[in-house]
């Protein structure tokens, strides 16, 4: 059967037919935009961030053309950065690129939180304890495993990182055992 | 150009342990290809820490380099079997690709990508090894007008070209600039945007914001995006392509090669753009151009060849002139600096050994590919089956222990942290991280040598235009930002008197218009 045969009339045709597949898994894959809110508050943190580091730069001193100080190279990116946002501002509100917060964004906030307790911890009590309960979480709460494979991926890992760092690799990790 | 060099560097590569590393890079790259989710920008920044730990530096610049061009094979295999560009380069593969899966042809679809990459790479490594003495002798010359000339190019057309709203992708790459600044003063030993704060004093670790912002904002992005969704894959037989199909691909191939080198060696191109040419380029070739995305083997073909030739030919300038051309190649510039080795065309004669160790890999890298691909497709394919809930959080163990152990810093695991939030809410927002971390790596240079040429230039900003080589670039700037709005002109030509072919873009104004 030839390419050509498949586009008769009647059969479906292959290309039509990825086409709408391919439309249908991203328009299944992408989560709901985010509105015009979401493109004026990016633009407007832009904006911020522009006029701050301008303010700074400035105090940082500009110089001269011929002789530039510390200042004259920030202040001048803080100014393009600034300008941008503006534009932003008045073409971007349309623009569709930016995704809605749903639900699942709390999974993102807790596997920060989980980043976070790892760094605390690290220092105090070595890296082992804290690997582990990041597995758990991850896996059973962020990911819905079943308890086992929670429980063996977790170890298996940490004692696969613990052998890597220490011994494998010799660095010294922060460690308990 | 010198042979003896050349013929070291194969000394080097086939050292056991650096075979070793290009065995391990080339597995991780296929790997990272083959599974949707972490790129290979990502994945070098998340392994980076292993430049600092590793006995020697070629080694791990060996390994770096081989997941970039690994992971062009490993995209291919999810494009063909599930219609998943597990690669953002392995795009337009999917068309044909799966739709000769869907006629039973997976094999011949894989195994004609698997060549026509292998040839497209050493075509382009062929490329790199001739050239690249060239180019780098030639940059010797120039002087901080022309780097930073070089460097605002590069970082304008990785904005300009990257997918995503220019004026978004310019707004990340202004930050990535602002954010390159902090620290102390290389000129004046000022402090700028320290805070007080000791640890900002030697400035932002480029490793850490990479780390961030590829590796930390994709893995908490991931984690929201995740779906149950468990894919099966096509079946395969008979992986070794017929006569008549390689005939029939051969040219394509040939095509897609130049194609790939040409566009590989742009600032800002690599194997994205190089594989969105090839097809394209295909497409108007074809005598029957209806064909296409009906399974023409020539369109599987050609962007493969291309966006292996792109990922082989974007080391020249990183590796002669020291400008990365692309997000993956700002790692690898990292991981340079890492291990005390600054990219620039000094580097072929300072370090013979790296230079020609590094690139005499990518030869034997792509023949293990070229051996590995066919065999193990049916290993990878069974990867697919691991949920991505497992992988995750061994990602995430290995960025942050992997960071902690670069300068054995809690605050650099912070900091990460910080870029990783960053990544995620930009990608959120539709601020693409690639021109930000690409910008900040050449940040530091594109400061210093604008300095430096108004020193040079006693205040005269003209300087820049008038000097040959900066003002060539300068005039070829222009015209990267003037193209895209000539092109839109163009488009609203071509729009009223178009086919109903391109109605996305007509859904697109019309939507503008409504609004």
């Amino acid at each position: 059967m030839s390419e050509r045969d498949t586009r008769t009339d009647g059969e479906p045709d292959i290309l039509a037919e990825l086409q709408a597949e391919v439309a249908q898994d991203l328009a299944d894959e992408r989560p709901p935009v985010g509105g015009p809110a979401y493109q004026v508050v990016a633009a407007l943190v832009v904006l911020a961030f522009g006029v701050g580091g301008a303010v700074l730069a400035h105090g940082y001193g500009l110089g001269s053309l011929k002789r530039p100080g510390p200042g004259l190279w920030p202040f001048a990116v803080s100014i393009v950065i600034a300008v941008l946002a503006v534009v932003l501002l008045v073409i971007g509100r349309t623009l569709d690129d930016a995704e809605k917060f749903t639900k699942a964004s709390f999974l993102v906030l807790a596997g920060g939180a989980t980043f976070v307790g790892l760094g605390i911890l690290l220092p105090t009590i070595g890296f082992e304890i804290p690997a582990v309960l990041l597995g758990i979480v991850w896996l059973r709460f962020l990911g819905g495993e079943s308890w086992r494979s929670t429980i063996v991926i977790s170890i298996a890992t940490t004692a696969a990182f613990y052998l890597l760092f220490l011994y494998a690799l010799k660095i010294p990790l922060p460690h308990l055992f | 150009m010198d042979w003896n060099a050349f013929l070291d560097g194969f000394a080097v590569v086939t050292e056991p342990t650096n075979l070793l590393y290009c065995l391990i890079g080339v597995l991780i790259g296929m790997l990272i290809g083959v599974l949707p989710g972490l790129g290979p920008a990502a994945t070098m920044a998340i392994l980076l820490p292993i430049a600092y730990n590793a006995g020697d530096p070629v080694s791990a610049i060996i390994m770096l380099a081989g997941i970039y061009y690994g992971a062009q094979y490993g995209g291919t295999i999810t494009s063909v079997l599930l219609r998943i560009p597990g690669e953002a380069s392995s795009v337009v593969t999917v068309f044909d690709g799966f739709a000769l899966a869907k006629q039973g042809k997976a094999g011949t679809a894989l195994g004609v990508a698997a060549i026509g990459s292998f040839f497209g790479a050493t075509v382009s490594i062929i490329g790199l090894t001739l050239l690249g003495p060239i180019v780098a002798s030639y940059a010797l010359d120039f002087g901080p007008p022309e780097y930073a000339a070089l460097a605002l190019l590069g970082v304008l057309l990785v904005a300009t070209v990257g997918n995503g709203h220019t004026v978004k992708a310019l707004v990340a790459a202004a930050v990535g600039l602002l954010l390159a600044t902090v620290g102390s003063d290389t000129f004046t030993s000022a402090n700028r945007f320290t805070f007080d704060s000791l640890e900002l004093q030697g400035g932002i670790d480029f490793v850490v914001v990479a780390m961030g912002l590829f590796g930390v904002g994709e893995i908490l992005y991931n984690l929201e995006e995740r779906h149950g969704k468990i894919h099966v894959p096509a079946a395969i037989a008979n992986i070794w392509p017929s006569r008549k199909d390689l005939k029939q691909a051969s040219p394509a191939i040939g095509r897609g090669s130049v194609i790939g080198f040409f566009l590989g060696v742009l600032p800002g191109g690599g194997a994205v753009m190089a594989s969105l040419a090839a097809y394209a380029a295909e497409k108007r070739v074809a005598k029957d151009p209806s064909r296409f995305g009906r399974g023409a083997i020539e369109g599987v073909a050609g962007p493969e060849s291309a966006n292996n030739a792109a990922a082989t030919s974007s080391f020249i300038p990183l590796l002669t002139i020291g400008i990365p051309a692309n997000a993956s190649m700002a790692m690898l510039f990292a991981a340079l600096l890492v291990v005390g080795v600054t990219p620039g065309p000094q580097l072929i004669d300072e370090n013979p050994e790296l230079f020609w160790g590094v690139i005499n890999s990518m030869y034997i890298g792509n023949l293990i590919l070229l051996v590995l691909s066919i065999p193990l497709v049916g290993i990878f394919v069974k990867i697919l089956r691991v949920r991505p809930a497992i992988l995750a959080p061994i990602t995430a163990l290995i960025t942050i222990l992997g960071v902690y152990t670069i300068r054995n810093s809690v605050f650099d695991i912070f900091l990460m942290i910080g870029f990783g939030i960053l990544g995620y809410l930009m990608k959120k927002t539709g601020f693409e991280p690639g021109p930000l971390v690409l910008a900040f790596v050449l940040g530091s240079l594109m400061e210093s040598s604008f300095r430096r040429s108004m020193l040079l230039f006693d205040g005269d900003a003209t300087g820049f235009v008038t000097r040959p080589i900066s003002g060539t670039i300068l005039a070829f700037l222009l015209l990267v930002l003037l193209l895209p709005l000539l092109k839109r002109l163009l488009r609203r030509r071509v729009t009223e008197t178009t086919t109903p072919d391109h109605h996305d873009h007509d859904d697109h104004d019309e939507r503008a218009e409504l609004r």
